[in-house]
């Protein structure tokens, strides 16, 4: 009874976490002279008003959820990927390079190709620094800052050169966007919403992300390399390859994310020049969702529709009472911060619970060892 | 064209802003050295640069008075490092995860208070360059090295003193002992937890300066996200000076080194897409990684929270 208790505590922690960012959000408003309640009203309005309303709010969840996919998996195996955005791009280009290329193919052979490349150009972008960090010892949140700039930058690029839309290049303004992809490559959408079927994909995805890791090798390796890097190696594990897989595989669901959202919503790649024109931060989003849903696939998908709500929110929050959307930003980062920190009263009390089981148990000598690495790690 | 980047008025250009240009990358990562010094990642310089940025600028542009603005990013960053600390050292959060929470923190705030109370961008009137007497008149060196700015100054004594303090005072002994062997350290009366508090909020008012000599001294604007990347580059080169000032120093020369050309390339429009010559930095920062992570040995304690065994 009392570990039934507890584990839902564990479970309620996140939400604690965000009513307290909340707070702070609303401490914050009061003091830009705007009335907290109001401005969440328009937020919850802005998300769940109306149908319209919440199909906006989950097309803005499936890009995060597909991130949180594969953050799930690099951060079970002790692999801290920021390169979520990067990744994206990097997917979003290919893929949308297969569509601009292969026009003469019938539409759902075209998507299912984009698709792939999206999932392979967000593999190769995180496994290059899951490279440097299994066999160079290359810091890996260092390395996948970086490969995040450079993708921007090779964006911007192509689309202001090599992949500009033929019209956008006579034009003077020089919009830098690809040409639109033909109708029949387009991802099926539930009108006259602008929700369509990748939200679809993503959840599938997070069933079967769930089977990875709980229910295969593959899974049970990256999260015993990230429990405990040595005895794994003990056990025989090639550490560095899993450390590699981990950073590959959450690459690729962020590449398909990327893929998603042009084949989506976009219907071509298109960016403002800055960092996050294209993505719209849902590569770091992407981070704070995982988080929230606590590393878990499944849990994943509700953090993903709530904070894919207060992305839409924000914009009605914006125009109703004039509060800057970058709120969110800063009660994101809040909501990170509340988590992790949280996390204390979790390890607390399952030592307690060793504790007591170590009391109960009558060979103390078998337990001692593992209890012992069990605090070691934190 | 190339011919144009070699002639001496170029070259001396480009050397004169690679030294300018280091500035806030000194500050902010010899800031990050102390704190990784005692076993801390601060994985939130950015943000706490964004914020330093933004209260420098705006405290300039409202009062006139520079020093002010040099002040409000210190206080800015300091309190960002004590929220830091505190989350870090007595909640034992995981340091990575929580600094790119401080990240996105200063990232939207420095912009939700762009918006409400500026709007538009704007520029001050930065530090004035100070011509230090008979120096400054050397031909070339005199521009190169003493016609800068009083915080480019300060970033380069910030150097050999950072040097002093960690390698030859008790103070630095205590620094590295945290970040080496807490569990020694602690056993003979050191106080972890107030080293840290101490280096993560000196990491977080060295930050605050180096967004401050973005914005009131070098490019003496301030625009959203105008960091971009700046402070964690700032952390890379705590690795790649293998966590030794006078290394930060040479990474931080390289890089804006880089930079500069990247920029009189463009000044002189030598055909290099903007875009691709924007990226090169980044590049080398991996390669640079690559080169010379594998064989230095960063702090024994480093990311690991410190719990006393009862």
């Amino acid at each position: 009874m009392r570990s039934k208790l507890s584990s839902l505590f564990d479970a309620l922690l996140p939400v604690i976490a965000t009513l307290a960012a909340l707070g702070v959000g609303a401490i914050m408003l009061l003091f830009l002279k705007v009335n907290p309640i109001e401005a969440y009203a328009a937020l919850w309005d802005g998300a769940f008003g109306s149908t319209n309303a919440i199909a906006e709010t989950l097309v803005k969840a499936t890009p995060l959820l597909l991130v949180a996919l594969g953050i799930c998996i690099s951060f079970r195996g002790d692999v801290i990927n920021i390169g979520g955005e990067g990744q994206m791009i990097i997917g979003a280009i290919l893929a949308t390079w297969i569509g601009l290329t292969f026009v003469g193919l019938p539409g759902w052979l075209v998507i299912t190709l984009a698709m792939l490349a999206g999932f392979l150009g967000g593999a190769v972008w995180g496994g290059i620094p899951g490279v440097l960090k299994a066999y160079f010892n290359v810091n890996e949140i260092l390395s996948t800052v970086m490969m995040n700039a450079i993708a921007v930058q090779l964006m911007n690029f192509l689309l202001r050169g090599p992949m500009i839309d033929p019209s956008q290049a006579l034009l003077a303004s020089k919009i830098p966007q690809t040409a639109r992809l033909l109708d029949e490559f387009h991802l099926f959408r539930f009108a006259p919403t602008r929700l369509h079927f990748g939200a679809l994909i993503a959840v599938v995805l997070a069933i079967l992300v769930y089977i990875l890791l709980w229910r295969t090798t593959l899974g049970y390796r990256i999260r015993a390399v990230g429990q405990n890097p040595n005895a794994s190696r003990y056990a025989g594990i090639k550490v560095p390859r899993y450390v590699v897989m981990a950073l590959l595989f959450s690459g690729a669901f962020a590449g398909l994310a990327g893929a998603v959202q042009v084949y989506g919503v976009n219907y071509r790649m298109i960016t403002d020049g800055s960092s996050s024109g294209f993505t719209g931060s849902a590569g770091f989003n992407g981070i704070v969702a995982a988080l929230f849903g606590q590393l878990h696939p499944l849990w994943s998908i509700p953090a993903s529709v709530l904070f894919g709500a207060l992305l839409v929110g924000a914009n009605t929050m914006q125009r109703a009472v004039q509060v800057p959307s970058a709120l969110i930003t800063v009660l994101n980062g809040l909501v990170v911060v509340f988590v992790v920190s949280s996390e204390i009263w979790r390890r607390r009390r399952q030592r307690r619970r060793l504790a007591a089981a170590k009391e109960e148990d009558s060979s103390p000598k078998q337990n001692q060892p593992t209890v012992k690495t069990e605090e070691a790690k934190q | 064209m190339i011919s144009e980047l070699l002639s001496t008025t170029v070259l001396i250009g480009i050397l004169a802003s690679g030294i300018r240009l280091a500035t806030p990358y000194l500050y902010a990562a010899i800031g990050e050295t102390f704190s990784q010094k005692s076993g801390v990642l601060n994985l939130g310089v950015e943000g706490q640069m964004l914020l330093g940025c933004f209260a420098a600028f705006y405290v300039a542009l409202t009062t006139g008075n520079l020093w002010l603005g040099l002040l409000a990013a210190m206080i800015v960053g300091a309190l960002m490092g004590l929220a830091m600390a505190y989350v870090t050292v007595n909640l034992h959060a995981q340091q990575g995860i929580s600094g790119i929470g401080f990240y996105l923190f200063g990232l939207g705030m420095s912009e939700l208070l762009f918006q409400r109370l500026m709007g538009t961008v704007e520029t001050v009137k930065g530090f004035p360059k100070v011509y230090i007497p008979g120096l400054s008149d050397i031909p070339g060196i005199g521009e190169i090295f003493f016609s800068q700015n009083i915080l480019v100054y300060g970033a380069y004594l910030l150097v050999p003193l950072a040097w002093f303090v960690l390698n030859k005072t008790t103070l630095g002994l205590k620094i590295r002992s945290v970040g080496e062997n807490p569990d020694a350290a602690d056993s003979l009366g050191v106080s972890v937890a107030r080293v840290r508090y101490f280096t993560i909020i000196l990491g977080g008012t060295l930050s605050g300066i180096a967004g401050a000599s973005l914005s009131i001294a070098l490019l003496n604007v301030f625009q959203q996200n105008m960091t971009s990347g700046l402070g964690f580059i700032a952390v890379a080169l705590v690795y790649f000076g293998a966590w030794r000032p006078f290394g930060v120093l040479g990474g931080a020369l390289l890089f804006s080194m880089i930079n500069s050309l990247q920029l009189w390339i463009q000044v002189l429009g030598i055909p290099i897409p903007s875009d691709i010559a924007v990226m090169m930095p980044y590049v080398l920062t991996i390669l640079v990684l690559v080169a010379t992570v594998s064989r230095v040995r960063a702090p024994s304690a480093l990311t690991k929270p410190f719990e006393r065994e009862d």
